[in-house]
């Protein structure tokens, strides 16, 4: 018993410098030399300064010459997240999406005339698991690019291609679901503006 | 809706292919045959031997094996809750955090030390560097090698020729994370990272966007804990919102092969006891039992998330699958997955007893949010956890062996060995243990004053993340309807670091009886068996091979589940998916 309990209090430091200091930081290792970028959260830079992660989406703060993420519980916060915790029945979550609706009406309305509630895409309307999902559904940036190229002054078209350059696909054509990343997109929007 | 189904049929077939390789690999780690990776880790593994003085060769009766068992659990036990508890003191904190208070590292420590990985706190806002990865990631690696070593321990009783050795813990516990766990989790991280899952010692940084919003990025040593986190069956996030974050689940690949890693062990476990009781198709029985139940699983979540809920139609919202949009219940779900992968991603890690999750439980429609508890309401042995779901199964067969047996008039018998009162008492107890559990603390969550605290919706919401947590808590799962206790929604700067003492000690003791009560009860009926002698298979024999008996075994479990558990289900996410109307 005695030796039982000596070994178990051992094993739980010899597992500890093996699992939970040796392990992590050989991983962190590799990573660094190996996928630099990526193990330091894929960040963006734009005139040579950071401007943020193209995983984490960012508040575009409703101005009219930008695409809009997905509406966000967190504002948009990668160090504080958390869900909706919106149940299926309750009245708070109609509320809060009849509430995204409006706001996504009032913004695209003037650009879209046949828009309203019944086809608004669903991921427009209702808030990311994470709060700072990069992507958007192609419908909801199409809507998006009538109001672009209006206050811009680009052609359609021209905004229509950014978007397609912009869409991740799915994995190998099968895994996953396709997105546009709001902030490459409108990175590369302001990028189109000023030539 | 095709395309998703098409998604899930490449993964199925994806984990139909792993299960023979890695359930081959583990039989040949665990009876002592050579395996290639000894040439590089043996000589670590014979100074793990050295310093912790034991010798591996030396057997341990199921008694010896019952008790190194829970002494090592009860040094881990220590060891966490000393880091949470120090944390401010400790290194690798750069935001500074505070030492969680002792409730909350209470239920922490036992959450990660039973594998469930609940969570009542949010990972960035509230653990230090340190304490993530020196402490709640270690006990994710050896959480997830003791389930593995008591299974192992298992069949060796069901196997064993009339002795009383169930081979020495210390060697499985050591054999399982150094030929296992380790180097399958090490390929996986740097397979993540790759994909832009993060790994890094940066300090917290802000970051000014495009049009000048600050935000406040939260770094850390995520890909190496996310690997063993969904491979150990784990499932405790490092950021709150899980692998919902980009930072840990970064696209449609990484939720593919995390989804792999949970399901992997727990699946091939089932290959491995074929080989190691010498008959694989006793383990592609187990199999087959497990995969109808899972499959249900998902079709039914995944058609039911593929509708919009209540609360939206109510809102104007439409919803409707068309060219560039996902359709169906969006909410609290991430674009890069879609319905597919969430609804996939949400059955796999609860089946399991892995909880992680990419989507919130508590926004799923009603039927989809049934869907889980349904799952851990067959006592997560539907592949269940690393381990604990392969033992837990075997009480099932036991069971469905007596039942069988009784049918057809023939003293039970499973491979060769009587099953006797003896065994048929424990398993009885073993099979009941857990909704006793859940039922008296969902009881007393539901109708005390304290338990009230913790409740975020009313109604039959409110009735829901009540019974999902003790569930949750109940099987070692850890996933949540997360609104529960979840209004202290954390904020940069320690503030999700609040505990509701009531909540923490009934789900911690909740998770620490579930967690080692069967463990003995298997380890026990493991001694029995071992001292039995093997009778010759006769034409009586109850086949434990046979379709049929894969059907017996699928109806045992579910009717145990759906008798105890149906009443509770019908007050909460039942109602909720049957009507219209809102609370």
């Amino acid at each position: 018993m005695r030796k039982d309990i000596l070994t178990s209090f051992l094993a739980i430091i010899v597992f500890t410098v093996l699992c939970g200091i040796l392990y992590p930081l050989a991983v962190t290792g590799v990573s660094q030399v190996a996928f630099n970028n990526a193990a330091n959260g894929s960040q963006i830079e734009s005139n040579g300064k950071v401007v943020g992660s193209k995983l984490i989406a960012q508040s575009f703060e409703g101005r009219r010459d930008y695409f809009q993420p997905r509406p966000s519980q967190t504002d948009y916060n990668p160090a504080g997240t958390y869900f909706n915790n919106a149940g299926p029945n309750n009245t708070d979550t109609r509320d809060l999406i009849a509430g995204n609706v409006k706001a996504y009406l009032a913004l695209e309305g003037r650009y879209n005339a046949d828009l309203s509630a019944e086809n608004v895409p669903v991921d427009a309307v209702t808030g990311s698991a994470s709060g700072v999902d990069p992507h958007i559904s192609q419908k909801n940036a199409e809507i998006q690019a009538h109001r672009i190229a209006a206050v811009r002054k680009l052609p359609l078209p021209t905004v229509t291609q950014l978007i397609k350059d912009n869409t991740d696909g799915r994995f190998i054509g099968l895994i996953g679901e396709s997105g546009v990343n709001v902030l490459e997109l409108n990175l590369a929007l302001d990028k189109e503006s000023s030539r | 809706m095709l395309q998703g189904w098409i998604q899930i049929a490449i993964f199925f077939a994806a984990l139909v292919a792993i299960v023979p390789l890695l359930g081959g690999y583990m039989a040949r780690v665990f009876s002592g045959q050579p395996v290639l990776l000894e040439r590089v880790l043996g000589p670590v593994e014979r100074l793990i031997y050295a310093a912790i003085r034991v010798k591996p060769d030396r057997g341990q009766d199921w008694k010896a094996y019952a008790r190194s068992v829970v002494l090592f659990s009860i040094a881990s036990f220590v060891g966490l809750y000393a880091i949470m508890r120090l944390q401010g003191s400790l290194p690798w904190n750069p935001e500074g955090f505070k030492a969680p208070p002792w409730d909350l590292s209470f239920n922490t420590t036992a959450s990660f030390v039973t594998n469930t990985n609940w969570q009542y706190y949010g990972g960035e806002t509230t653990m230090s560097y340190f304490t993530q990865m020196v402490g709640l990631a270690v006990q994710n690696f050896v959480s997830a090698a003791v389930g593995i070593a008591v299974v192992i321990a298992v069949i060796r009783g069901i196997v064993s020729r009339s002795g009383t050795s169930l081979g020495n813990f210390w060697q499985d516990l050591t054999r399982a994370t150094l030929y296992v766990l380790l180097p399958i989790a090490f390929v996986a991280a740097l397979v993540l990272v790759s994909q832009g899952v993060i790994q890094n010692f940066s300090s917290y940084s802000d970051v000014t966007g495009v049009v000048g919003s600050v935000q406040h990025f939260a770094f850390g040593p995520v890909a190496s804990q996310e690997a063993i986190k969904e491979l150990g069956t784990n499932g405790g996030g490092f950021f709150n919102v899980n692998s919902a974050m980009p930072f840990e689940n970064s696209n449609g690949l990484t939720n593919f092969l995390e989804m792999l890693l949970v399901l992997s062990i727990p699946a091939a476990l089932t290959f491995t006891y074929g080989r190691m009781v010498g008959n694989r198709r006793q383990g592609w029985a187990l199999f087959a039992a497990m995969s109808v139940m899972f499959i249900a699983a998902v079709a039914v979540v995944y058609t039911a998330e593929s509708n919009p809920t209540p609360a939206m139609t109510a809102a104007g919202v439409n919803a409707q699958t068309t060219d560039g949009t996902t359709g169906g219940n969006l909410l609290d779900k991430e674009q890069r997955f879609g319905i597919a992968n969430s609804a996939l991603f949400n059955a796999v890690t609860t089946v399991t007893s892995c909880g992680a999750v990419n989507s919130a439980m508590e926004s799923f429609t009603g039927i989809g949010g049934a869907v889980p508890m349904a799952n851990m309401g067959t006592s997560e042995v539907i592949f269940g956890g690393v381990g604990s779901g392969l033992y837990g199964m075997l009480l099932f067969v036991i069971l469905a062996v007596f039942i069988g047996g009784l049918m057809v008039g023939r003293t039970p018998e499973y491979l060769g060995k009587k099953i006797e009162a003896r065994e048929i008492k424990l398993a009885t107890l073993g099979a009941l243990y857990m909704p006793f559990a859940v039922l008296i603390a969902t009881g007393l969550g539901i109708a005390t004053e304290y338990g009230k605290k913790s409740l975020y919706s009313g109604g039959p919401q409110g009735f829901s993340e009540t019974l999902y947590a003790y569930m949750s808590q109940g099987n070692n799962n850890g996933s949540a309807f997360a609104g529960y206790t979840g209004f202290i929604q954390p904020e940069a700067g320690n503030a999700g670091s609040f505990g509701i003492t009531f909540a923490d000690l009934l789900g911690g003791g909740t998770m620490i009886f579930v967690r080692f009560v069967p463990i003995l009860i298997v380890l026990a009926i493991a001694g029995s068996l071992a001292g039995k002698k093997v009778a010759p298979t006769g034409l009586g024999t109850l086949r434990t091979d046979s379709p049929t008996f894969v059907v017996l075994l699928i109806g045992i479990v579910v009717l145990i589940g759906a008798l105890t558990f149906f009443p509770a289900l019908l007050l909460g996410p039942v109602v909720q998916g049957l009507t219209q109307e809102l609370f």
